[in-house]
């Protein structure tokens, strides 16, 4: 009869892992993904959860096992065998978390690689942060300065990020790229639109009082309206010789 | 006594006194200097407080009486003979003044931090108000700022580092079978040091300016600029930093020096191998930190540049610095749980720590790793990019030796005689917590996973899944566990296993939707959110206030039982270290006799098997530990 209620923890615990990943994987976790990086990152995401799943649910089945079946009776004074320990054992979870963790590190830097290959073709923008506000530069349209970010759509992206002040990060979560501003060096972070709306740029590292507040908008449009809106915003540059008025919320 | 003599004497009236003379001298000098330099205006009060912050401290540490002794003998005075009448308490009050006895210092550390861990727990209420819904209610976003950099710093360094130093305090030399620890006295200074830091932290919302409002990191070159609250954390982190390395070097010597004859390295308990790992953790990288904060302040008083650009500084060397301290401190601040957690559930369990060796070298493993992962909280901080992978695979294979710990725990429940007690439903609880934690802790080693979810609410949940389903958790298992020693009285079960469950349910409704608004686009740090997180931040700032609540049950618990609990018997675990084999609370210097270690700690179920032994005058030995006589039921 010992294999029996041993057989019964393994059934649970099957029954609690397929349940826990179907649970998990059903969550939408992540908000739109409107760059091509949003792909394999989600992908890389869900991929983790599934031995997440697996170990929680193995911990939790034995403790929850061994506080059942090996409670202590009323009045019970003994003590448990004297087990001090099996060299097979451990060899075994030694070797299979190392194998597990080594597996998904190499993964992880295999889209790593990918989401921040070299592209053909990229635009340039220049960001530059400061307390409370972002502007941007676009070198490859005459040096345009301006509060709005617009960007074409399928066509990538480099950003080289700079701070006039302190710490800020630069954060697109429909992207799902972030990089810090740091004075004094310019930061990059290559990207690739691939779905046309109207994001959010967050500050992610915290920067003082108006930290909360500064976010802005980015767009991403078809390549034929980013064209149109860089020659009048040009345009208008020359003729106020300004830079263009942040978009209305 | 007249008023003289109690001016002259440690104690209160003298560090009464003290605190206006060190606040003269500290006028004195600023005005001084800037006399002898020739500055416009003579008093600043910028200068003037920087000095008085450094200056109040250390009067008050001489007022109250740290330095006597020391500085009698440097001044070549004749020394007083040691009569031990400041070691020891015969009264509560006795806990008020410097005492240099280890098990007055444990309660003292103990209490103390608990203070403080109340102080950050009424700021998180705070900043859960506010964050209730979007928008500005209750608190500026100044001020929130602030409630959430003081509320981690009071949490790190005034509540999980040194309450683990308290409750080791206590317990170690007993389970050493020493009659104190090494430096008595220099244990006192690091006591001391302690509430002088927190009331530093705590002092600075009083500031021009606010509280210290960039976060428990206080990344430069924010922390450069900001106002005067900034100072108050830079000093106060040096004294709770002085405060943890002079706990640790006490430890280090005390643990290889005084150990009871026969306790070889390996028949040391794990909490004690648990605290010897830690304190080398702590001796190596908590200069780090101080160096950090040092930077910071002569950055900001004396006008040097480390993390000026515009003048050649650095301002990415501030992250590298303060990392290299604070990612080792995430282990200082979970060592010392994994060793209380294996001596809970031994003792709980019936049964030896499975894998007892691989146990202290998965602890040593931690620490060697520890110092190799620094950069993973830089992923996206801009730092040199080649450095991310090599980093992502140390921090990934440090779940290694975690994995350890873990699966050796629950291979120590397999087949033992579980005893559910209050300890041990928190230590239970810390397994599953901390495995959660740990699981996100390698999604967070993960680079790409990284870019997206680092300084959001993902990180958040994370830490809090860490720090309290896995440090506080151990916390309280051992708060529990060693109440009896401490105090000679037993808990109220039934409140203690209520608290178990209101904390756990509580616990993860508050954290665990975190990670979903985290990885959902939701930023920390922020006093206001977009409004798609509303609904979400109602429900976990809800579950925080009941969380909140459950902690009164457990001081309402620790207060009625200290004041009239049943008296507790010597061993009411039925357990075999040292500390439970003299009497609770123990003798004033712990051991009649110098008990004789002849076994393994948890020999449990061995037939006849003994970790210590008191070798009476009659020459027969007694069993100390073990195959004794059973104690009475529970």
């Amino acid at each position: 009869m010992k294999g029996h209620p041993l057989a019964r923890m393994v059934l649970y615990s099957v029954i609690a892992t397929i349940v826990g990943t179907v649970l998990v994987l059903v969550i939408d976790w992540f908000p739109t993904g409107a760059s091509t990086a949003a792909g394999p990152i989600d992908r890389l995401y869900d991929v983790l959860l599934v031995p997440s799943v697996v170990i929680f649910v193995l911990v939790m089945t034995v403790v929850i096992y061994c506080a059942v079946k090996f409670r202590a009776k009323p009045g019970d004074l003994g003590d448990g065998a004297p087990i001090h320990g099996s060299t097979r054992l451990e060899i075994f979870w030694v070797t299979v978390p190392f194998i597990m963790v080594t597996a998904l590190a190499v993964y992880g830097w295999v889209v790593l690689d990918d989401i921040e290959a070299k592209q053909p073709n990229t635009l340039i923008v220049g960001v530059r942060a400061q307390q409370f506000a972002w502007r941007f530069t676009y070198p490859d349209e005459g040096d345009l300065k301006t509060n709005q970010l617009v960007l074409p759509k399928d066509r990538p992206v480099e950003f080289r990020v700079t701070t006039n002040d302190v710490l800020h990060s630069f954060w697109v979560p429909q992207f799902r790229l972030k990089t810090d501003t740091v004075p004094g060096l310019t930061t990059k972070i290559r990207v690739t639109p691939n779905r046309e709306g109207r994001y959010d740029v967050v500050c992610a590292e915290l920067c003082g009082i108006g930290h909360s507040t500064m976010r802005q908008a980015v767009r991403v449009v078809a390549p034929g309206e980013y064209s149109a809106w860089s020659a009048q915003a040009k345009k208008q540059q020359k003729t106020v010789g300004g830079e263009t008025p942040p978009e209305p919320e | 006594m007249t008023l003289a003599g109690r001016l002259k004497a440690p104690g209160w009236s003298r560090a009464a006194l003290s605190q206006p003379i060190g606040f003269l001298v500290a006028l004195g000098v600023v005005v001084g200097v800037r006399a002898l330099y020739g500055y416009d205006p003579l008093v600043d009060w910028d200068a003037i407080i920087t000095v008085v912050l450094i200056a109040l401290p250390l009067a008050f540490l001489v007022g109250i009486g740290c330095f006597d002794y020391w500085f009698r003998w440097a001044s070549g005075a004749p020394t007083v003979p040691e009569d031990h009448s400041g070691h020891g308490a015969r009264s509560w009050k006795d806990y008020f003044y410097v005492n240099t006895d280890h098990k007055v210092i444990g309660i003292q550390y103990i209490v103390t931090t608990f203070f403080f861990f109340i102080a950050g727990g009424l700021m998180a209420m705070v900043m859960r108000a506010e964050l209730a819904q979007p928008g500005t209610q209750f608190v500026e976003p100044n001020t929130y700022n602030g409630l959430f950099s003081v509320h981690a710093s009071l949490m790190i360094f005034l509540f999980i580092i040194p309450v683990f130093a308290g409750i080791a305090n206590y317990v170690i030399p007993l389970m050493i079978g020493a009659p104190d620890m090494a430096f008595p006295r220099l244990n006192a200074l690091s006591f001391w040091m302690l509430p002088t830091a927190g009331i530093l932290m705590l002092a600075s919302f009083f500031a021009d300016g606010g509280a210290f409002a960039t976060g428990w990191t206080a990344y430069a070159p924010l922390s450069t600029e900001t106002p005067l609250g900034q100072t108050f954390f830079t000093i106060a982190v040096q004294f709770a930093g002085a405060s943890s390395i002079a706990t640790a070097l006490n430890f280090l010597v005390t643990i290889i020096t005084m150990r009871a004859p026969g306790m070889t390295f390996w028949r040391m308990p794990l909490l004690v191998w648990a605290n010897f790992t830690t304190s080398l953790l702590v001796v190596i990288a908590t200069p780090f930190i101080a160096g950090s904060q040092f930077f910071v302040l002569l950055d900001r008083s004396l006008g040097t540049n480390f993390f000026n650009v515009g003048a050649n500084g650095d301002a990415l060397m501030y992250q590298h610095v303060f990392w290299f301290y604070s990612h080792p401190a995430v282990y200082i601040m979970m060592l010392p749980g994994f060793g209380i957690v294996s001596e809970v559930i031994s003792a709980n369990a019936r049964k030896p720590v499975f894998g007892y060796r691989m146990m202290a070298f998965s602890l040593m493993a931690i620490v060697v790793l520890g110092f190799t992962v620094w950069a993973h909280h830089m992923f996206v901080s801009g730092m040199f990019s080649w450095l991310r992978v090599p980093m992502m695979i140390t921090t990934m294979l440090i779940a290694v030796p975690t994995g350890i710990k873990i699966f050796s725990w629950l291979a120590t429940l397999w087949r033992g005689v579980i005893h559910l007690t209050t300890p041990m439903l928190f230590a239970l609880g810390f397994i599953t917590m901390f495995t959660l934690g740990g699981i996100s802790g390698i999604m967070l080693a993960v680079i790409p996973v990284v870019i997206h979810v680092s300084d959001t609410y993902f990180v958040v949940a994370h830490i809090h899944y860490v720090l309290f389903g896995g440090s506080v958790f151990t916390i309280f298992a051992g708060i529990y566990h060693w109440f009896p020693k401490m105090t000679g009285r037993m808990y109220d079960e039934s409140l203690g296993k209520l608290h178990f469950w209101l904390s756990f349910v509580f616990f993860n409704l508050t954290f665990g939707p975190m990670h979903l608004v985290g990885v959902d686009g939701m930023p920390r740090r922020v006093a206001d959110y977009a409004e798609q997180f509303a609904t979400m931040n109602v429900i976990i700032s809800v579950s925080s206030f009941l969380f909140g609540l459950s902690f009164l049950v457990f001081l309402y618990n620790m207060v009625t039982s200290w004041r009239n609990g049943p008296k507790a018997a010597a061993n009411p675990w039925r357990a075999h270290t040292l500390e439970w084999q003299v009497s609770s609370p123990p003798p004033i210097f712990n051991f009649d006799e110098v008990p004789t270690v002849v076994g393994g700690p948890y020999e449990y179920g061995v037939p006849g098997a003994v970790h210590g032994v008191f070798k009476e005058k009659r020459g027969a030995a007694v069993p100390a530990g073990g195959g004794g006589a059973p104690p009475p039921a529970e």
